[in-house]
């Protein structure tokens, strides 16, 4: 059974056919071949495939493929360009909120959301933010460092 | 690792959906949020042959007052319910509650129809459902039916519907009078399941607790209503002796398993800590203070 699938990605429009079982992460790091987003532990618990549906942050491991027909799609390469870096991405780099770089797609598009929905008046809120993204290098001072820094950018204050 | 191969249907009636789950003779699976399905699929501990999602069915998803209470559609999402201001100024605890229930992602994505039809023992919606004496309407091939939420959660992960049934609405009554609330939660990490968690609500009359209402959740197979625990706050004032002899009640009421995560001596006196915090903030927001 194959079924098809036309969905927008950052701004690009792309059309395939599925089977109903894949999930939308492997459609997009296999089928339309954008890797930015990765891949952990494939049952919603590490946060890495976090991508943008709609505006909303969701697993895309914990969706079918088949599911996102007709919707908007944003991944960690629709956020900011290596030359135009977006705030968030702006502030990863300033504040060193990487280090390997593997749970950082899912820390970014989490954090898009996260800016959008909550005032993050606190690091323990940020932190509340993040506790469904799992960084195995520890790095998670930085990378609240990082929001804290956006927030404080936002709010016209110097972070 | 990645689902079997299964067919997929997204009908665009509940009739239709029905139909598909009935012919698939228990061999398929109803999908609304997949939060809870899609793991399990995931890892191939179920493997339907038909997968009837429920996405495309309109008029699934709504939050609306009807009386004295709330009407939910099943494909309402945790996010909804999260940032819905009927629901916080309705369903109070549901509206604290909504933050614990996994991680926005998640929360985009999950509904409570699903959430309810998974049945955690650890899971909110299912507490708050028990706590609130929430309706649950259900249709299946012979129609309609509606089920009192202590009757549909059967132990864990296991609900008392037919196989050809599927959640449609929720209604949740409103506790108009509990100015006086809590919800307490402990997990290991912000936004896992709960190891222990209480719910408890009342309204005041001279000083004292005229009506209460206790649900507890992670301490027993389902979540379960408190009535021992209910009765013994009437007449309960103010202050900390009160508390403790509240804590001791719930205590008394349950006998919570051990796991991976904690020993039962560990969730037993987590509860009674629970009850006694939410014992005090209840009541602080009764007397109209900030808690």
């Amino acid at each position: 059974m194959k079924m098809d699938v036309a969905v927008t990605v950052n701004g690009r429009k792309y059309q395939a056919s599925v089977e109903p079982r894949l999930l939308l992460s492997d459609f997009l790091r296999d089928t339309i071949g954008l890797t930015g987003t990765h891949v952990g532990c494939e049952h919603g618990v590490c946060g890495a495939c976090t991508i943008l549906v709609n505006g909303d942050s969701v697993r895309s491991c914990l969706t079918l493929a088949v599911r996102a027909d007709g919707m908007d799609i944003v991944t960690v390469e629709g956020l900011g360009t290596p030359d135009q870096l977006n705030a968030l991405q702006s502030e990863f780099r300033e504040k060193h909120g990487l280090q390997c770089g593997f749970c950082t797609p899912g820390m970014l598009m989490t954090g898009m959301d996260l800016l959008k929905k909550y005032p993050l008046a606190s690091d323990e809120e940020i932190r509340e933010g993040l506790s469904g993204n799992l960084c195995r290098c520890t790095g998670y001072q930085n990378i609240v460092a990082a929001i804290r820094s956006v927030v404080a950018l936002r709010n016209g204050s110097t972070p | 690792m990645k689902p079997a191969a299964f067919d997929y249907i997204a009908p665009n009636s509940l009739e239709a959906a029905v139909e598909a789950i009935a012919a698939a003779n228990g061999d398929g699976k109803v999908l609304a949020g997949g939060q809870s399905l899609m793991p399990l699929l995931n890892f191939r501990m179920t493997r339907p042959t038909v997968v009837v999602d429920l996405m495309h069915i309109p008029g699934m998803s709504f939050i609306e007052l009807r009386g004295n209470a709330v009407a939910i559609g099943a494909m309402t999402r945790h996010a909804d319910l999260e940032f819905s201001d009927l629901v916080a100024q309705k369903l109070p605890v549901m509206a604290a509650a909504m933050r614990h229930v996994a991680h926005l992602a998640i929360r985009n994505k999950g509904t409570i129809g699903g959430s309810l039809s998974h049945a955690d023992p650890a899971a909110e919606l299912p507490m708050l459902a028990v706590f609130y004496g929430a309706t649950i309407r259900v249709q299946g091939s012979n129609g309609r039916r509606d089920i009192a939420a202590e009757d549909f959660f059967v132990s864990a992960l296991t609900n008392c519907l037919d196989p050809d049934e599927i959640v449609f609405e929720i209604d949740f009554p409103v506790l108009a009078s509990h100015a006086g609330w809590a919800f307490e939660e402990v997990a290991r990490r912000f936004g896992d399941f709960a190891l222990a968690c209480i719910a408890v609500s009342f309204d005041v009359l001279d000083d004292q607790i005229a009506e209460a209402r206790v649900a507890v959740m992670g301490v027993a197979d389902t979540p379960r209503r408190l009535r021992e625990a209910e009765q013994a706050l009437k007449g309960a004032p103010r202050g900390p002796e009160a508390a403790a002899r509240f804590a001791e009640v719930v205590r008394s009421c349950l006998s919570p398993p051990s796991d991976i995560h904690v020993s039962a001596e560990y969730r037993k006196n987590l509860i009674g800590a629970l009850a006694e915090r939410a014992f005090t903030t209840a009541w602080t927001r009764a007397v109209g203070e900030q808690p």
